[in-house]
C-alpha cells in the first residue's frame, strides 16, 4: 500500500509539477493540485503505463483525488 | 533546416505526395515509418529511396480506416524506434461522383480513410508525443476542402473536416509543444490526378498563376518546413500549396 502510494505520488509530482508534500490522499487533482483536463488525461496515461493497466474512460472519470487513484491501482493490479 | 534523429510516420507513403514527404524528411535526417494500405511494391520502393539517404526505415502495412490495424502499426513502430516525433496524415482516396449518384459506400470509404484515418493515427501517435513534450502533426488536406469541387462532395467534406480537426488539436495540445498544421495542396501531378481529361487539365492550369502543375515535392518541402524547428511558432494553420490557384 505504502509502496503503491509512493509510486503514484512520484508520478503525480512529475506529471503535474507539484510539491511532494502537497500530494495527500484527500487532495483533489483539479482543486488542490491545479490540474486541467489534459493533465488528468496524461496522468491516467502515465498510471496505465507504470502499472500496466488499461483504465477505461468511465473509470478514469471517477478518479478525482489522489487517494482514489491509489485505490484504483490497488484494486486493479 | 534539419530533422536529424527525429522519427516520422508518413501514412499513404507508397506513392505520390506521401512518398515525396517520406523522401524529403529522410533527406533532412529523419528516420521514416513508411505506411501503406495495399501497394506493397510502391512502399518498398519508397523505403529504398529513404534508406539510400542513410536513415532507418520501417515499412508497415495498415489500413488507416481500421483502428486495430493502426494500433498494431503504432506498437510495431514504437518497438523499433521508441518514439514518434512527426506524424504526417497523408493517406487518402477518392471516389468521385455527383451526389445523386454517390453510393453510401463511396461516401463512407472516403470519410473513413481521409478523415477517420487521421483520427486513428493521431490518437495513437499522441501518447508518445505527449510524453516527449514535443510533436509535429501535419495533415494533408486539399484546396478542395476550402473551396469545394463538383463531384467531390465526399472528398471535400473529409478534407474540410481535416482542417477543423487540425485547429481543434492545435488548441488541445499547444501547451505540450505539439503543433498541428494542415497543408492544402492544389492541383498536383500524381496518380490521383492523372485520370483528368486533357480538357480539364488545360482548364485547371489556366487558373494557376504559376502556370504549372504542382509536384509532390512542392508539397513535401512545405511539410518538411512545418515539421522542423523553423516552424516552431506555427500551429493551427492551413498552408495552401497550389501555385496561387485558390486566391
Amino acid at each position: 500500500m505504502a509502496d503503491i502510494f509512493d509510486r503514484v505520488k512520484d508520478i503525480i509530482v512529475e506529471q503535474l509539477g507539484v510539491e511532494p508534500e502537497d500530494v495527500k490522499p484527500e487532495a483533489s487533482f483539479v482543486d488542490d493540485l491545479g490540474a486541467d483536463s489534459l493533465d488528468i488525461v496524461e496522468l491516467v496515461m502515465a498510471l496505465e503505463e507504470a502499472f500496466d493497466l488499461q483504465i477505461p474512460d468511465e473509470d478514469a472519470e471517477k478518479i478525482h483525488k489522489v487517494g482514489e487513484a491509489v485505490q484504483y491501482v490497488l484494486d486493479h493490479q | 533546416m534539419e530533422l536529424g534523429g527525429k522519427v516520422a510516420m508518413v501514412t499513404g507513403a507508397s506513392r505520390g505526395i506521401g512518398r515525396a514527404v517520406a523522401v524529403t524528411l529522410a533527406g533532412l535526417g529523419a528516420h521514416i515509418i513508411v505506411n501503406y494500405a495495399g501497394h506493397v511494391e510502391g512502399a518498398e520502393e519508397t523505403a529504398t529511396l529513404v534508406r539510400d539517404l542513410g536513415v532507418r526505415t520501417l515499412v508497415l502495412q495498415a489500413d488507416v480506416a481500421d483502428q486495430v490495424q493502426v494500433d498494431t502499426m503504432m506498437q510495431q513502430a514504437l518497438q523499433e524506434f521508441g518514439r514518434i516525433d512527426i506524424l504526417v496524415n497523408n493517406a487518402g482516396i477518392t471516389r468521385d461522383n455527383l451526389l445523386p449518384r454517390m453510393r453510401e459506400q463511396d461516401w463512407d470509404a472516403v470519410l473513413n480513410t481521409n478523415l477517420k484515418g487521421a483520427y486513428h493515427c493521431t490518437k495513437a501517435a499522441l501518447r508518445p508525443m505527449l510524453k516527449a513534450r514535443w510533436g509535429r502533426i501535419i495533415n494533408i488536406s486539399s484546396v478542395v476542402g476550402l473551396s469545394g469541387n463538383a463531384g467531390q462532395s465526399n472528398y471535400a467534406a473529409a478534407k474540410a473536416g481535416l482542417i477543423g480537426f487540425t485547429k481543434a488539436l492545435a488548441k488541445e495540445f499547444g501547451t505540450r509543444n505539439i503543433s498541428v498544421n494542415a497543408v492544402a495542396p492544389g492541383y498536383i501531378a500524381t496518380d490521383m490526378t492523372a485520370d483528368l481529361s486533357e480538357e480539364n487539365k488545360t482548364r485547371l492550369l489556366s487558373g494557376v498563376p504559376l502556370g504549372r502543375l504542382g509536384t509532390p515535392e512542392d508539397v513535401a518541402t512545405t511539410v518538411a518546413f512545418l515539421a522542423s524547428e523553423w516552424a516552431g511558432y506555427i500551429t493551427g494553420q492551413v498552408i495552401v500549396v497550389d501555385g496561387g490557384m485558390s486566391m
